[in-house]
């Protein structure tokens, strides 16, 4: 079978990128002041995964402003809307980053800001809706110069 | 340091119940307290902790800042707007220091 040079060339990126988003996975368990956090958020009920949508780059490239984007898919009505939705950070010195408090007169639950990563970690949002369900998502960002002084 | 200045952007008009962004942004250096300065000392923490928008003295959205934001916090998010008004934004500094800022809404 002739290969050419240019089929060699792509199987060869198409390896790479398969190891390098294989590898990171292995070591992404929370540590305790993060279950601390999340728990504090959902006040003992475990969060369902669904509903939230948190948007963040995959690399970030200067983990001193780091731009995310958390949307919730919610009526926000005056019966049901997302009350607070909190931002955290599972490798930075402290876990917490903001929590946003929104109200029926938000309109849409969705809010973006920039932040702070010391290294490669996940980012974790934990939604609370008025009518007392908690939702979560998380996505790993890849930093490549930390953003924690130092 | 420099005074923070802050700086919104929110439209001139809307449709009544209309959904729009409101986009802010302050300057602040956000010191996160986890930096040493030469000596080895670290340098106290000094941040924006608090931000919040109010719609003719009625809540719209709030945020709690912690270090991890980034250096002159931006933040964007969205409101509706019922009827024509003022939009109050405030910003409030670990010194105690609150930065406000008003905007006017006009319904079509």
């Amino acid at each position: 079978m002739n290969i050419t040079r240019r089929q060699a060339l792509a199987l060869g990126a198409g390896a790479a990128v398969v190891t390098m988003t294989a590898l990171p996975r292995l070591s992404l368990a929370d540590t305790d002041a993060v279950k601390a956090a999340i728990d504090a958020v959902a006040g003992g009920a475990t969060p369902e995964v669904a509903n939230v949508t948190l948007t963040a780059p995959e690399i970030a490239e200067n983990g001193n402003t780091v731009p995310i984007t958390v949307a919730i898919d919610s009526p926000m009505t005056d019966d049901d809307y997302v009350t607070d939705v909190t931002i955290l950070a599972a490798g930075n010195p402290a876990p917490g980053v903001a929590t946003f408090h929104f109200t029926p007169m938000s309109g849409s639950a969705e809010a973006t800001t920039r932040m702070r990563l010391a290294k490669t970690q996940d980012v974790i949002a934990v939604a609370k809706t008025s009518t007392g369900k908690v939702y979560m998502d998380r996505k790993t960002v890849k930093v490549t110069i930390g953003g924690c002084g130092g | 340091m420099a005074k923070s200045k802050p700086r919104v952007k929110v439209p001139k008009s809307a449709d009544k119940d209309e959904v729009i962004t409101i986009k802010t942004l302050i300057s602040h250096k956000m010191e996160s307290g986890q930096r040493k300065d030469k000596e080895g000392n670290p340098i106290p923490r000094q941040i924006i902790n608090k931000f919040t928008c109010e719609f003719n003295g009625k809540p719209v959205f709030s945020c709690d800042l912690e270090p991890a934001i980034s250096a002159n916090p931006y933040l964007e998010f969205s409101a509706r707007v019922p009827e024509s008004g003022v939009f109050t934004f405030t910003w409030v500094d670990d010194d105690g220091s609150v930065y406000s800022k008003e905007s006017k809404i006009k319904v079509n």
